[in-house]
């Protein structure tokens, strides 16, 4: 991660996303004015009104209820501006919030996986949620009370002004103090609240890993060790909240004290003026109901302050997320590698080449870590339409070449070409669209069935989609669930088996058959009575594609074209099964290993 | 809610102090204008600047006896709100752990998630601001209420309307607000639920080129969260305006009835003004109790979603031993007794009529397609789903009489996905067994055939396994689960397909050497190669939850029509391979 964005920069940016909606801010900012002057101007006809009733038979009647009318209309106004304005900044937090949720959203898209895999998808997850809400509280808090803060504290110096400019500076000069002390517990707390908020993002990811495999943690009886650790980050956390929430509400109660210093310097002042016959009483009690309107935003300023500094260190998290380095963009002139059918919607300046399924991977070095090597200089040259198994022992490394054929990963060194293209120059889309991909680990979208085997053809027919699902084997249980297509699928797929949803993602490809084939053990959790069938529509599917099939299974390596046989990320030998096994090397070495064990039986 | 504020009871001590605190700062609050119209009334009246200085002295010294007040008072607040969320996080943590797999299947994981991480911090925040002023609003409400009886029982009357009036709506909004806010936070879940799923799938995504799809329909419900969002604030919102209408409608009316008890003679002009003074005192404290208030409802609407975790309890309570079973069959390590399964909610059985006995020390495997009830069948003997039907006994006595400890302290499991956590290997490995030691460790890692690829980590037990494990291959996840099921030396082995990722020769490697343990456990391996179990003392073949064929694999060759199947299919293309 980088280094923490500075709090001034968090503010700009997030002013940035409050200009889209500088209406509503208009509007609230001139609801705002409303509000406070005529919330000001209510005590003066109020003391009016006073001023009407002497004594004893002296009351004006008529004068008082044509001033409580102006009151009465006043009110009915004050009423409705703050309701206005209230409703303004709903509106406003709201929506921020939800582009700032949605920009994240979308970040995520561009990210490199690099970033996805070397985070915990519960760190990724408390930014776009928790760190967004709690930030929604005090951006609204800072709306509401901010504003009217500002404006009463405006008001009431005028006001006061107008009635005593001596008495006033008393005032004035003391209002510094207020805001040294806020900004200087401000400082310190925003310090405290970032260390709450990274603690609760390290707390949320171990709940994501915990709760989200409480089955295996519960199998190995375990949750009294995970509870202890679980404790530990959460005593972290309480310590820093303890400390976050109360110097931040430290600042309340100080201001209050500066403003008790005002209240007695005017106090102070104020009698001394009179007793020289400078002020009249009346002036003085009125100054001093001022004197407290003065002040009072004050506090709530500063109470507003402590949450926006929570606020804007929630930001900043957010912040971080959204201005993470994305994956290089495709270049503008990036080729177009047209597949099939694919949508022939390249605009004017991509250049756009057909998929011959030539594949060719040129002098490929590549490590995840820096210092740990992983592929070093790896040569290929597949021919269109041909199948290219890549056995060897657990851990080889052929996970990685997917990671590299698809680009979710850049090579460090050399290149890889399709149909004559080097891959970073063709555009993510259509280079991810000429490859059809299962993967080993099945991950199935919650929604329909229907909507996951459409996946990769979203306007397929109904026909089309069966027919796909058929040929995958995976039609008949299909019809025999509840809702047949239509059941919904919940998170991660739990209510079907592993072999279920292995098929779906069979189907899934199945269904836009893309001129070459990435199947990465893609039938290890069938049952071999399926699995044949889908061998037999697999080799169909493969018949003139290009296949990469990272595979266990003897049938399909024998099949293979070119058997790539990798050892510590590395190919050690290259060849047709039967070449490799005369060659009696690693190979031959694997191979028989499994077959003397069919033999011992 | 008895549960969720219960752990308030913790901090008995911080709770009352807190308010209290509060209280005396308020009272000194209340003192100041005394000071002050003593101060007009003699010092000014007077000419005393001397008196003037002193009353000013001593409104400064009321404002720092405040200033210690309320910091004492928020220190316990604070103490009192991070203290509870902390226990109230541990509590409900831990009641997460302790509920079954039929619970878990059922809440879903996400929305759990939600509510030990952002509904919490909703409560803290309740309970740290009402601690703070919930009692000091009311307090100053009903001071002033008080006040006006001492000055006038008539204008005092307009007081006991307003207040009642003032609660109906304040209660009235909350009444209506907190429904939605749990709305509000459902929503929440559905974002939060999305944003996993796309994280969780992003390879799938991005090869199918998805990511534009996914945006937009997270935006979808991105909005639906905005749209409710702003429909409860603008409700909440009312609360201000409303309560400004009421005081000064009150206000108006005080100073009409003022007129008219100052025209008969029974009040000053001076008492018109304390009064009006009092009902402003009144707003003031409301406008605050308004905001506060907000914060309260969204924390009651969070605190009720973590109350009802904490009324889901685990379905599965250990039963009294029966007497009569005792010690039937010593040597039978696991028993079926015509089992099945029907799972909650679900439509059909998952399992009917499952019979069959495992001896202690035998291996047996369990084949059949997909869905035919395999990891279903595994899944009853450490006891995750409770039978419908039937029972299980673990040497000899029904699972069900067993602590979950101790049944499941007997059976080490590896099951199909390949789960670790972050940390090292060496933790992750002690999942198996707490005391493990380093030879068993590597004992363990060894007979999983994971030891040489330990052996060239950097570090190697010290190793670092990122979250999900996602640092390592397939392979080796894999074969870390079996060596952290393997570290406990357990009394019945379950492997549950957890071999898919091996190639054939680690695979055969890695039974040969379960075999030769010298514990010599009793093994369930549930396979989709008929490799894998063939050599299994006894095979148990499963069609659509019903058991298709028992046997040795001689023996379901000679008579299992779809064993014949299964195992042609891979035998014909060995033998052609030949």
């Amino acid at each position: 991660m980088k280094q923490k964005i500075s709090q001034k920069e968090t503010i700009r940016k997030v002013l940035h996303y409050i200009r889209n909606y500088w209406i509503l801010l208009g509007i609230s900012i001139v609801l705002a004015g409303v509000t406070v002057v005529l919330t000001l101007y209510v005590p003066i006809l109020t003391g009016d009104a006073i001023d009407l009733i002497v004594e004893k038979g002296r009351v004006d009647f008529a004068g008082i209820w044509s001033i409580l009318k102006r009151i009465i209309g006043i009110v009915v106004m004050t009423a409705l501006a703050q309701w206005g304005m209230n409703v303004c900044n709903n509106r406003i937090t709201y929506h921020v919030i939800g582009d700032i949720r949605r920009d994240a959203f979308d970040k995520i898209q561009i990210l490199p996986l690099k970033y996805v895999d070397s985070h915990s998808y519960g760190e990724i997850v408390n930014r776009v949620i928790a760190d967004v809400d709690q930030f929604a509280d005090g951006l609204l808090m800072g709306f509401t009370q901010l504003f009217t803060g500002v404006i009463t504290i405006c008001g009431t110096l005028l006001f006061m002004l107008s009635v005593n400019v001596g008495i006033t500076s008393v005032v004035v000069l003391i209002t510094p103090v207020s805001l040294f002390v806020a900004s200087f517990i401000a400082k310190k707390t925003y310090v405290m609240f970032q260390l709450q908020s990274q603690a609760r993002g390290e707390q949320t990811a171990i709940i994501d890993e915990m709760v989200g495999n409480q089955k295996v943690v519960q199998a190995f009886g375990q949750e009294q060790n995970v509870l202890e650790r679980f404790d530990g980050i959460n005593e972290k956390l309480r310590n820093y909240s303890l400390r976050a929430t109360f110097f931040s509400s430290i600042t309340n109660p100080s201001t209050r004290f500066v403003n008790s210093l005002v209240y007695a310097g005017v106090g102070i002042s104020g009698a001394l003026f009179a007793v020289f016959g400078r002020l009249t009483v009346g002036q003085l009690s009125c100054f001093l109901s001022y004197a407290n309107q003065y002040t009072k935003p004050f506090n709530e300023i500063s109470g507003v302050v402590t949450e926006l500094q929570n606020a804007i260190a929630c930001a900043a998290h957010i912040f971080e997320l959204i201005e993470e380095e994305p994956q290089i963009p495709d270049a503008e002139d990036a080729v177009v590698l047209a597949a099939n059918q694919q949508e022939g919607n390249a605009p004017g300046m991509q250049e756009q080449v057909e998929v011959n399924g030539t594949v060719s991977i040129d002098n490929v070095s590549f490590s995840y870590v820096p210092d740990q090597k992983l592929i070093e200089n790896f040569q290929l040259s597949v021919k269109p339409g041909q199948r290219i198994a890549i056995v060897g022992p657990t851990g080889c490394g052929k996970t990685t070449m997917i990671n590299l054929l698809m680009r979710f990963y850049d090579v460090d060194s050399g290149a890889i070409f399709v149909s004559g293209q080097d891959i970073r120059h063709v555009t993510r889309k259509s280079l991810r669209a000429s490859y059809g991909m299962v993967l080993q680990e099945t991950w199935l979208k919650s929604g329909t069935i229907r909507e996951n085997i459409c996946m990769g053809k979203p306007d397929a027919t109904e026909a089309e989609m069966i027919a796909a699902a058929s040929a995958s084997y995976a039609d008949g249980f299909i019809r025999r669930l509840p809702q047949g297509y239509d059941t919904v699928i919940t998170e991660d797929g739990g209510n079907l088996s592993q072999g279920q949803k292995q098929l779906l993602c069979i189907a899934r490809v199945m269904l836009c058959l893309p001129p070459m084939l990435i199947l990465d053990e893609a039938t290890s959790s069938i049952d071999t009575r399926t699995e044949i069938r889908i061998q037999q529509a697999f080799a169909q599917m493969m018949k003139g594609r290009t296949s990469f099939i990272v595979a266990h299974r003897l049938s399909t390596i024998k099949e293979a074209d070119v058997i790539l046989v990798m050892k510590d990320g590395n190919i050690i030998e290259q060849g047709k099964h039967e070449a490799l096994l005369r060659q009696g090397g690693f190979y031959a070495n694997l191979y028989n290993s499994q077959f003397a064990m069919t033999e011992q039986s | 809610m008895n549960t969720v504020l219960g752990y308030l009871k913790n901090y008995k001590k911080e709770s009352v102090l807190a308010p209290l605190f509060k209280l005396l700062e308020a009272s000194f609050e209340l003192f100041v204008p005394l000071v002050m119209s003593s101060m007009i009334d003699r010092g000014i009246a007077q000419k005393d600047t001397s008196y003037i200085l002193r009353m000013g002295l001593l409104l400064l010294l009321l404002g720092a006896i405040g200033l210690v007040c309320a910091i004492t008072a928020q220190y316990f607040a604070a103490r009192a709100a991070t203290g509870f969320s902390s226990k109230l996080k541990h509590g409900l943590f831990a009641h997460i752990q302790s509920l079954s797999f039929t619970e878990m299947d059922e809440i879903g994981t996400s929305t759990l998630i939600t509510r030990l991480t952002s509904d919490i911090n909703q409560v803290q925040n309740g309970v740290n601001l009402m601690l703070r002023l919930f009692l000091r609003s009311p307090f100053i409400v009903f001071g002033a209420m008080l006040m006006a009886f001492t000055i006038d029982v008539k204008a005092a009357l307009i007081f006991v309307v307003t207040i009642p009036l003032l609660s109906i709506v304040v209660f009235g909004i909350m009444l209506v607000s907190i429904p939605l806010y749990r709305k509000v936070q459902a929503s929440l879940d559905h974002v939060l639920g999305q944003t996993r799923e796309n994280l969780t799938g992003i390879r799938v995504i991005r090869a199918f080129n998805k990511q534009e799809a996914e945006a937009a329909s997270f935006q979808k419900n991105n909005e639906a969260l905005t749209d409710i969002q702003i429909f409860v604030g603008r409700i909440s919102g009312l609360m201000n305006p409303v309560t400004y209408l009421i005081i000064n409608g009150a206000t108006i009316v005080l100073i009409w009835t003022g007129a008219i008890q100052v025209d008969s003679g029974i009040l000053t002009q001076g008492d018109v003004v304390a009064l009006v003074n009092y009902m402003s005192q009144i707003l003031v404290e409301l406008v605050k109790l308004a905001n506060l208030i907000i914060t309260v409802t969204k924390a009651v609407a969070c605190a009720r979603r973590i109350q009802k975790v904490f009324d889901v309890t685990s379905s599965l309570h250990p039963q009294e031993p029966s007497k009569e079973q005792a010690k039937e069959a010593e040597d039978i390590a696991i028993l079926f007794d015509h089992v099945s399964l029907k799972y909650k909610n679900a439509g059909a059985e998952a399992l009917t009529d499952i019979h069959f006995q495992v001896k202690k020390g035998q291996t047996i495997g369990i084949i059949g397609g997909t869905g035919s009830g395999k990891s279903s069948v595994v899944n009853l003997i450490p006891r995750f789903y409770d039978v419908t039907g039937g029972k299980i006994l673990v040497n000899g006595k029904d699972v069900r009489e067993y602590t979950q400890k101790e049944l499941r302290g007997k059976i080490g499991m590896v099951m199909q996905k390949a789960v670790l956590f972050q940390g090292t290997i060496r933790e992750n490995m002690k999942w198996g067994k707490d005391d493990a030691s380093e030879q068993d460790l590597w004992d363990a890692l060894e007979t999983a055939q994971a030891k040489e690829f330990v052996e060239q980590k950097e570090g190697g037990l010290d190793a670092f396994v990122s979250q999900g494990g996602k640092n390592l291959s397939g392979g080796q996840r894999q074969r870390l689960t079996i060596a952290r099921a393997l570290v406990r030396k357990p009394e019945i082995l379950i492997l549950d397909d957890s071999a898919s990722a091996l190639d054939f020769a680690t695979d055969a490697r890695l039974r040969r050497a379960i075999r030769e343990l010298k514990e010599n456990p009793t093994v369930v391996i549930v396979s989709q190669r008929a490799s894998s179990i063939q050599h299994a003392d006894q095979i148990i073949v499963l069609d659509d939850g019903k058991i298709a064929g028992i046997g040795t694999h001689r023996q379901l060759l000679a008579s299992c029509e779809i064993y014949q199947e299964i195992y042609d299919s891979q035998f014909e293309r060995k033998e052609a391979a030949k």
